[in-house]
């Protein structure tokens, strides 16, 4: 059995975990990276597509290209890593430190940190977690399958499809299959407004004239041994399907686009609390859960539309994560106001340095014309003019919370402000 | 004539305003001068990088990445694609390196975006 000591055990090796090992080790930390696939990469791997990279590197890189150049940081400094390497418990020492249980090639190794930088990404929500009626005809793939398969395989899923939800994932991939010679039907979108990114909705389907269909829903499948065709349905506000609005629509592939959860099976089991605004830990501006020496980033964090921040963040985890010292923290709340979906870091720890704290925050619905405000005790540290604001494009600030003069009763609050068109900023 | 359109530059997605004034395109909305720029090739000479596999004859990556070096004449995308899939690379090239020099004659070569064969190689 292998075994080994470490300051920060980072898990995932995707573009989370790379850029925390690689931080952690340039804090001085003895780190090792364990990857279950048998590369390093993460998703990235089979985002082949460009736009990544322009606020880290300032060009527009491959998903692929992007992952290898943090690979590259991480041999030049020999971190240590090991991939198909699955970590099936963690165990929480006397002393503070963690006991990591693994099985890959060598068999079962047990490995002991004083830090450990959780960077497990997220899972797609499947055709169960949507409720689609019918029977379980093949050809039914969630948009991150039907990418695997076209870009790491070769094969082709689909040859006529229809893709429900309109996630950022399902706007390349309907590119990606029509470069290839399917036919994509159209884009189904159950909420009124499209889940991803504007740039995409543009360069994916106006290019390639594909339809997008929104408050439309997929309500059955149809099919024994292939997928052969789907039940469209309108839906209302509330996105239930209005009876007697079905079409049929034939195709061999319904491919799902329909959102992603933060992965965070592992933080659950050593007893970190979630935010359900997130869906992943809450977090200090240090990145650190509610449990001690337990740090959080990436999409396992909270979803992000742009893999730049992951980066970014994950720097700032795996920094956090080398100096980490028992010292208690004092922690105050930082909540999102009325309009926003979510907050993160959802805490600030006073004993800490905070003077560069990144905020990431995405609105609940579309917004024109707003400011944002973010008040401390009511008194406001930061506003920010908006001409429009979308759920789908997450928002990054960063803000000086150490010349704020907080206490540990102090309050951090983002407001939102609604300005009517022609009104000036009060 | 104005046309409306949305910056694909980066994911800010700007969104702008472009008018002809007798030989001169005006654009507005615009937040950065690559925003201008695409806005004026839109209306101009529209192109898109392309992104896609090739073939390999390597049983365990069937298939690599690769793009375009440069942006190409949208209407030539499917020309592109074309080529592209007639293609089987052979050699364990890694990334950046040229697949398909000066492709279709459209003055951009084909260029590998993973060391995926390369790293293979060295792990065996």
């Amino acid at each position: 059995m292998t075994t080994g000591n470490y300051d920060v055990l980072v898990v995932g090796g995707g573009p989370a975990g790379l850029a925390a090992a690689i931080s952690a080790h340039d804090n001085g930390a003895k780190v090792l990276l364990l990857e279950r696939e048998a590369r390093l990469g993460g998703i990235l791997k089979q985002c082949i597509h460009d736009g990544f990279g322009l606020h880290h590197f300032g060009e527009q890189l491959s998903g692929p290209e992007y992952a290898e150049r943090f690979e590259d940081e991480l041999y030049k400094r020999n971190i240590e890593y090991s991939t198909l390497t699955f970590v099936t418990k963690i165990d929480k020492n006397a002393d503070g430190s963690f006991s990591v249980h693994t099985v890959g090639r060598s068999g079962v190794s047990v490995f002991t940190t004083k830090a450990l930088v959780l960077a497990t990404g997220c899972r797609e929500r499947t055709a169960k977690q949507v409720f689609i009626h019918g029977t379980r005809p093949a050809g039914v793939f969630t948009a991150g399958t039907a990418q695997h398969f076209t870009n790491l395989l070769g094969l082709m899923p689909a040859k006529k499809c229809v893709i429900l939800g309109s996630g950022d994932i399902g706007l390349i991939m309907a590119r990606r299959l029509t470069l290839e010679g399917a036919k994509v039907l159209g884009v189904y979108e159950a909420k009124p407004t499209p889940s991803g990114l504007t740039r995409n909705l543009h360069q994916c389907l106006h290019d390639y004239d594909i339809p997008l269909h929104l408050s439309h829903t997929v309500t059955r499948v149809f099919g024994v041994d292939r997928l052969e065709a789907v039940e469209i349905s309108k839906v209302d506000e509330k996105m239930v399907p209005i009876p007697g609005t079905q079409t049929r629509v034939e195709c061999d592939t319904l491919i799902l686009s329909v959102g992603l959860i933060p992965e965070n099976e592992l933080a659950e089991s050593i007893g970190v609390q979630l935010d359900p605004r997130t869906k992943g830990p809450v977090c200090d501006g240090q990145c650190m859960t509610s449990t001690d020496g337990v740090f959080s980033c990436g999409n396992a964090l909270h979803v992000n539309d742009l893999v730049d921040y992951v980066s970014q963040n994950a720097e700032q985890a795996g920094k956090s994560a080398a100096q980490y010292s028992k010292k208690a923290r004092k922690l105050i709340e930082v909540t999102p106001g009325d309009g926003l979906l979510y907050v993160v870091p959802q805490r600030l720890n006073l004993n800490e340095d905070n003077s560069k704290t990144d905020l990431y925050f995405r609105v609940r619905e579309e917004e024109n014309n707003c400011v944002l405000h973010i008040l401390a005790d009511g008194k406001e540290i930061l506003k920010k003019r908006y001409a429009f604001m979308r759920p789908p494009e997450m928002e990054n600030l960063t803000i000086d919370f150490d010349g704020c003069e907080l206490n540990e009763n102090s309050r951090v609050e983002l407001q939102l402000e609604r300005l009517g068109k022609g009104d000036d900023v009060k | 004539m104005t046309k409306e359109l949305v910056c694909i530059v980066c994911p800010r997605s700007c969104r702008m305003t472009i008018t002809s004034e007798g030989d001169e395109l005006v654009v507005t909305g615009n937040t950065c001068k690559r925003g201008k720029e695409f806005a004026i090739n839109e209306m101009t000479d529209p192109r898109r990088t392309v992104c896609t596999t090739v073939r390999t004859s390597f049983p365990s990556v069937p298939v690599l990445p690769v793009r375009v070096s440069g942006a190409i004449p949208k209407n030539k995308i499917f020309d592109l694609m074309r080529e592209v899939n007639r293609i089987t690379v052979s050699k364990r090239i890694g990334r950046e390196e040229v697949v398909v020099p000066n492709i279709l004659d459209l003055g951009v070569d084909l260029i590998a975006t993973s060391n995926i064969l390369k790293d293979e190689n060295n792990e065996t």
